[in-house]
């Protein structure tokens, strides 16, 4: 294991003790942590326990065959010629398809909970927009927009609050996938999936792409923040405001809104408003950089700005080949936007 | 060593090899054109923008007619080469290329049509994409069974086609098939799609 | 004038000179020839694919790996998978039924044999047309680059915006080249099996091996067309602007997904039925019984070919298809299980009873058996579609589409190899060399895919080139590629085998696994005639009928 990874791993509790969050990097499905993930548990629970009965009782039946039917010794004889029987051929023929109508009707059951649940009224609405290789959330309610990090309030057996994701797609195919708290979902172009989660445990959960979307599909990590609903809506209440203006640095600003960074990044309030790169308004609050990828820590944010393809290869951000100086204050600037 | 067993003497007759062979050909070309009059289907109206079948179709009814009587002649051409009746073959055949060729002609001058005064492409949208592959697959094969028949009917010009009846009824069948698709191209592009 | 003295007896005088073997071997439309240059072919194919996984695996061994960056690592699985489905997967069926149905069936040749060779150097070609995207292929990082869009290629990944230049159309046309190849094959093997049975043999007295690629054959010829389709509206869509695909244009991404799938499914079948086909016949002898159920079997084996087309969305469950579509897929995956899990029984059935003998075809064909039935199981658990929501597109597929593939279409191809070889060359593979190839290879596959299941189960998605500490992943990733090791040596111990045994092993002789099916009644190799005089049979197991005059089958066939 090299120093790289164990840094990550010290950063993830460290991370986690920050925020007084704990992480659970480990997307482990039979740890269903929201209710969707948790019927697709019970259901594996069935499922298995009928795979296992059939495979112990074949298995079983082999095991016995190959052990008592051995050739013991050769003595020219061949054994009784048996064709078959019509008796065994039917009766493991309707005993499997029993099983199958058992299995196709819990299945059933489960598939229409999941899929066809409808929105309360006061649900919180998501649009989560996939990208070559970052995920854009919306909250279209709270006029919020971030990437690469959801932060959703805890689900509690007082309060329940499912959020809803609309998936979307700005490029090609991705897939949502956070082991704990659901089952994948695919972001398709032209299409709207829908899905949701009802996390009942606070902490950070991390989860994947998963649907191969190209050159840095490995790379585009999902993060989970599942917060107490104070902590959620004092974090809703930072994202809502405007970008920090900071008089101190407002050189280092007017450099970065004069460099074409503004063609892929938007800053509310400013001039900076494209939309191709994920929105920086609240950089600052994120753990991550380049989804995931890296701890957001001064080092790692000049090394990205200064070369974003040394750290995550192929992705869509380009060497901006700034100067020093350009380095400087657009870090400067960046590191001010908490 | 072989086994020669005694058995009781049982007429044995299996199909026609060449005949199977062509019924798979026929089979697999068809499960082709499904799945291209399926993408026709599903994209129908689903056009971001125009021109839409409705603005630009005519229905192609000469077309048809040429296409539907070749295999008719096609058929008395086949028959005629089974009864060694060579004339009479070469005849049919050639009106068989005449009208196939006419259906080629037809569709040429419609696709230009489109193109030149309706500016359809197959790029222009989803109606034009599915329409152009359609019916330019259906004609890319129209091309290729003209192609043989004109083998055979030069074949036959040179005295070579005596005893062939077998083979090309082959032919004769793979010219129904694709005229069978013709009526299907026909019924989901010009009568459902418009 | 050059003289060929056959081993039967019989004489063939050739007027002209007698061209180079090389010569020979290329013009050639000896269905037992090109049988051989088939599998000879993919044998070599699925070593270099081997090469291509096993670099993978070195890459996956440690979190953050830096074996390989992540474009190389994007080509190799993608031209791992390409290469192991097409160019090993079909032409191992087209070898296998080449030169064993005529044979089987009493014929001399196949039905079309100019037709056969042009099948097989189709495949050929289309193959180092695939490989020669590594030389000649342009791509996002410049010359040089195979296909990088995975084996299924969803759109729009391969629409011009996100696949520049031409690796992906390296990928599209040796599919559509070495699939025509296939087509062929597949038209031959259904005229050949119709039209030109000795006498006696009905379509119910046909071995089970020849049902088998009968209905693949089949599969083939229906299920190929939706994948040449597909590629020739993405061919379109890439070359002449067609929207096909083009979402921007209000093209669908998910109807590529249902044509690729469409052919897709029975693609797996059509991999796996050969297997079965081979197993089926194995079983028997080593079992020293006929197959339980025959009928059953038969039936089986149609039931499967005919559902295999109804369950293609079982590779969309995550695609937000509709609540009933996603329980149709389920309801029809489930049952395709059904007629597959009667074959297991019914070889269960044929060896119980029997007198087991473990010769390395039958060690093969065991391990089979327990394997396939792990692989349909981990099958059903992914037709239940919420369990395949956390499933699909993680390690726990990819372990169980390599344990139906490599634990189940492999070890049974590997049984036929051994089984067959005698007859082929006329020497004896050796069985020491052949216990350590089948014992390494169950050590292998067992450390490599038991293990990658839990991987998919803690939320490792596939295609990824590298993964961070921390995940859960480190260390079923470095036992799953230490696995690599033991299954390289185990390939390497078969492939020495050949090479050792074409040159020293004992000689075989026509029939050394006192076996009852029509090829077995030749000499080994047969000559190019394949049988003297044309057989006539009068049931199922003609040499048993032979071998055994006071107690024969079609007394009770």
């Amino acid at each position: 294991m090299n120093s790289f990874s164990r840094v990550i791993g010290l950063w993830c509790v460290m991370t986690g003790v920050a925020l007084g969050q704990t992480v659970h990097p480990v997307g482990n499905i039979f740890d269903p942590q929201a209710t969707p993930a948790e019927s697709v548990y019970h259901l594996s629970l069935l499922v298995m326990a009928v795979c296992a009965a059939i495979f112990f009782v074949v298995a079983g039946l082999l095991t016995f065959t190959i052990v008592r039917f051995r050739r013991k010794g050769n003595d020219g004889h061949e054994p009784a010629q048996v064709y078959g029987s019509n008796r065994i051929e039917v009766a493991w023929t309707v005993i499997p398809i029993l099983i199958v109508l058992v299995l196709t009707m819990a299945t059933a059951r489960v598939v229409i909970a999941l899929q066809n649940k409808s929105a309360p009224k006061d649900a919180l609405q998501v649009t989560v927009i996939g990208h070559q290789w970052w995920w854009e959330f919306r909250y279209q309610d709270l006029g919020i927009v971030t990437a690469n990090e959801l932060h959703v309030p805890v689900s509690t057996t007082a309060k329940q609050s499912p959020i809803f994701l609309k998936l979307e797609s700005a490029d090609v195919a991705h897939s949502f996938w956070v082991p704990q708290l659901s089952g994948k979902t695919d972001l398709i172009p032209n299409r709207t999936n829908t899905m949701w989660i009802d996390p009942r445990q606070e902490g950070t959960f991390l989860g994947n792409c998963a649907e191969y979307c190209g050159m840095q599909h490995a790379n585009m990590l999902l993060r989970v923040i599942v917060q107490s609903r104070e902590d959620f809506e004092k974090w809703a209440g930072g994202q809502k405001t405007e970008a920090a203006y900071d008089s101190d640095i407002q050189v280092a600003r007017a450099k970065f809104l004069s460099l074409s960074c503004v063609n892929c990044h938007s800053v509310s309030g400013t001039s900076a408003s494209g939309t191709f790169g994920p929105d920086l308004s609240h950089l600052m609050s994120r753990g991550t950089l380049g989804s995931g990828v890296i701890p957001n820590t001064p080092e790692n944010l000049r090394a990205w700005v200064k070369d974003p393809q040394v750290i995550k290869p192929g992705n869509l951000m380009p060497n901006m080949q700034l100067n020093a100086r350009e380095l400087d204050e657009v870090v400067s600037y960046l590191s001010s936007l908490k | 060593m072989t086994p020669t067993i005694a058995i009781q003497q049982t007429e044995w007759t299996l199909p026609d090899r060449g005949r199977v062979g062509v019924i798979c050909l026929i089979a697999t070309e068809f499960a082709l054109f499904t799945i291209f009059v399926v993408a026709y289907v599903f994209y129908i109206g689903k056009s971001l923008t125009g021109p839409s079948p409705s603005q630009v179709l005519e229905l192609p009814v000469w077309p048809t007619i040429c296409l539907l009587s070749s295999s008719v002649t096609v058929g008395i051409a086949a028959r005629a080469l089974k009864g060694n009746q060579l004339r009479k073959f070469k005849m049919w055949t050639a009106v068989t290329i005449l009208l196939g060729l006419e259906f080629l002609r037809q569709t040429a001058l419609e696709w230009r049509h489109l193109i030149a005064d309706w500016h359809l492409t197959i790029t222009t949208n989803l109606f034009g994409t599915t329409f152009y592959s359609l019916v330019g697959l259906h004609a890319g094969h129209v091309v290729l069974g003209l192609t043989l028949l004109l083998l055979t009917l030069g074949l036959g010009l040179r005295g070579s086609m005596r005893g062939q009846g077998r083979r090309f009824e082959l032919l004769a069948w793979y010219w129904h098939f694709v005229d069978a698709v013709w009526v299907v191209v026909f019924t989901v592009v010009y009568v459902i799609g418009r | 004038m050059a003289t060929t003295t056959y081993a039967d007896g019989l004489e063939k005088t050739e007027a002209l000179p007698v061209p180079s073997k090389l010569h020979e071997w290329i013009v050639t439309v000896d269905h037992k020839r090109l049988g051989i240059m088939y599998i000879a072919t993919s044998l070599f194919f699925f070593a270099v694919a081997g090469v291509l996984a096993a670099l993978m695996r070195a890459q996956l061994a440690f979190p953050n790996g830096k074996v390989l960056p992540p474009e190389v690592f994007n080509r190799l699985f993608t031209v791992h998978g390409t290469t192991m489905v097409f160019l090993v997967g079909m032409p191992f069926f087209a070898g296998l039924a080449n030169y064993l149905v005529p044979l089987m069936i009493g014929a001399r040749d196949m039905a079309f044999p100019r037709l056969n060779a042009f099948g097989y150097w189709m495949f050929l070609f289309g193959g180092i047309l695939l490989y020669f995207s590594y030389v000649a292929g342009e791509g996002l990082a410049g010359h040089g680059t195979a296909p990088d869009v995975g084996w299924f290629a969803y759109a729009p990944l391969t629409e011009r915006a996100f696949s520049r230049g031409t690796s992906t159309d390296y990928w599209i046309l040796s599919i559509v080249i070495s699939g025509i190849g296939s087509t062929a094959s597949a038209i031959n093997v259904i005229a050949t099996i119709m039209s030109m049975r000795c006498k006696g043999m009905t379509l119910a007295r046909m071995p089970l091996f020849v049902w088998l690629m009968l209905v693949v054959s089949a599969m083939v010829v229906m299920a190929l067309p939706p994948l040449t389709a597909a590629q020739m509206m993405l061919l379109l869509d890439r070359y002449l602007g067609a929207h096909f695909f083009d979402t921007q244009a209000g093209g669908s991404a998910v109807l590529w997904q249902h044509f690729f799938w469409l052919f897709g499914h029975p693609e797996v079948y059509i991999l796996m039925l050969p297997g079965f086909a081979c197993a089926s016949e194995i079983i028997p002898v080593f079992s020293r019984k006929p197959i339980f159920g025959r009928a059953a079997m038969i039936g089986a084996t149609v039931a499967i070919g005919l559902l295999a087309v109804g369950v293609w969305a079982h590779h969309m469950f995550a695609v937000g298809l509709s609540s009933s579509s996603n329980i149709f897929f389920v309801a029809s995956t489930m049952l395709v299980g059904v007629p597959t899990g009667i074959k297991i029984f019914n070889w269960l059935g044929t060896m119980y009873g029997g007198k087991l003998r473990f010769d390395t075809p039958m060690l093969f064909c065991v391990a089979f058996l327990f394997q396939f039935l792990i692989a349909g199981l981990t099958g059903v658990m992914m037709a239940a579609a919420p369990f395949d929501w956390q499933l699909t597109d993680s390690y726990f597929v990819v372990a169980h589409f390599h344990y139906v593939l490599l634990g189940g279409l492999l070890f049974t191809l590997f049984g036929a190899i051994y089984y067959w070889f005698p007859k082929a060359t006329g020497r004896m593979l050796n069985e020491t060399l052949g216990k350590w190839h089948f014992w390494l290879l169950v050590v292998g596959f067992h450390m490599t895919f038991d293990t990658l299941h839990f991987a998919g189960i803690l939320g490792m998605p596939r295609r990824i080139y590298t993964y961070a500490a921390g995940r859960g992943w480190e260390g079923l990733n470095l036992l799953a590629s230490i696995g690599v090791i033991f299954q390289a040596v185990a390939v390497a111990c078969l492939i020495w085998n050949i090479i050792r045994s074409l040159r020293q092993g004992a000689p075989a002789g026509n029939d050394p696994w006192d076996a009852w099916t029509l090829e077995w009644a030749t000499t080994s190799p047969p000559p190019e005639y394949n049988f003297a005089v044309e057989p006539r049979v009068r049931s199922s197991r003609p040499l048993w009928d032979l071998k055994h005059p006071e107690d024969p089958d079609w007394k009770y066939e």
